[in-house]
């Protein structure tokens, strides 16, 4: 890997590390805390690490190109934009797991589109955290919040493919192509 | 939780029938597993890190007194970008959403905080931009904070 690149890849990191230890210097109390926090939220991703990348993999090598065209690829339709729903919903891990998930989607051959109600059914509508979010605020709140949801997780996803230039979808599975390099 | 249990059983059946039917392409896969999670490593510590700095000055606390009960439609542009730039898991999100509504927010505060919460995320913005583009990643995040006042107010009117 070239110089600049790998420096762009570690520049956030090491801002962030800047960052903290700054702020542990300048106040070790909440140091502390976000050290704690840190820690916690590290520990929390490392339990779901495991099983997704090696489903990632798995699907890079077993799924054929043509079978994710045929499920969720540009002709795919209603029936892709579901199954994009479910496979979305039906996760466990933050949000920002679920971009590799859908770089890899893509890279098979998922359409854009449905590349987002992926992302947008993980971010929100997880079926294991609705059932805590019913128990926790109700089913009224919840049931309304979903329904909502699905709408909102659609209309989103036709905007933002709106608003990106041919040339810009094309940069997307370009990157999408490099997942694994 | 029993989904991420589900989800282990499922990548190991997935990789036992993998390595039943063809070791290399197993093998392969694991490669390719690894390649794919080391790509993203460096962007991940360095928001695991924004997100602690973030929690140890925002905690539940601040975030409750801001969202506290007559806050209005300050509290509900408070409570949508606390939830814009936090990270909190779901599983201590919504008890802390439960505990604020009880002691007086506004439901519409709430529901602003977790959509956003669950549909924006500042903090991991260098992640997606990694992989869907400068462009797609700020509509999708502009996109959904728009969104959660919709969100907002429908649960207001359906719970007022």
């Amino acid at each position: 890997m070239k110089g600049w690149k790998l420096l762009k890849r570690y520049a956030f990191l090491l801002a962030m590390v800047v960052a903290s230890a700054a702020v542990w210097i300048a106040a070790p109390d909440v140091g502390q805390k976000a050290a704690a926090a840190a820690w916690d939220n590290t520990l929390q991703l490392l339990s779901v690490v495991p099983p997704i990348f090696v489903l990632i993999g798995l699907l890079d090598v077993w799924v054929e190109r043509r079978t994710m065209v045929r499920f969720m690829g540009g002709g795919s339709g209603i029936k892709g934009a579901l199954i994009a729903f479910i496979l979305g919903s039906a996760t466990a891990g933050p949000l920002y797991i679920a971009f590799p998930v859908a770089a890899m989607l893509m890279k098979k051959g998922a359409r854009l589109f449905n590349a987002f109600v992926f992302i947008g059914a993980w971010s929100t509508t997880k079926f294991p955290l609705l059932l805590f979010e019913a128990s926790e605020l109700g089913w009224r709140f919840m049931l309304t919040r979903f329904a909502v949801n699905i709408a909102g997780i659609v209309l989103i996803a036709l905007v933002t493919e709106k608003l990106l230039s041919e040339s810009d979808v094309a940069q997307i599975y370009a990157r999408a192509e490099k997942t694994d390099a | 939780m029993l989904f991420t249990v589900i989800l282990y059983v499922a990548a190991a059946a997935c990789l036992a029938v993998s390595f039943v039917k063809d070791r290399r392409k197993t093998r392969q896969a694991l490669v390719k597993a690894w390649k794919a999670f080391e790509r993203i490593l460096p962007s991940i510590l360095g928001i695991l890190l924004l997100i602690g700095l973030l929690l140890a000055m925002l905690s539940p606390e601040t975030i409750s007194a801001v969202v506290g009960s007559e806050s209005g439609v300050l509290g509900m542009a408070a409570a949508s970008l606390a939830g814009s730039i936090t990270l909190i898991p779901g599983f201590v999100a919504f008890p802390l959403a439960a505990a604020l509504l009880s002691s007086g927010a506004g439901v519409m505060q709430i529901a602003v905080f977790i959509s956003t919460l669950m549909m924006v995320g500042v903090a991991t913005v260098p992640l997606e931009i990694q992989v869907m583009g400068r462009k797609a990643t700020v509509a999708r995040n502009a996109l959904a904070f728009v969104f959660s006042y919709a969100v907002a107010f429908v649960i207001g009117a359906v719970m007022g």
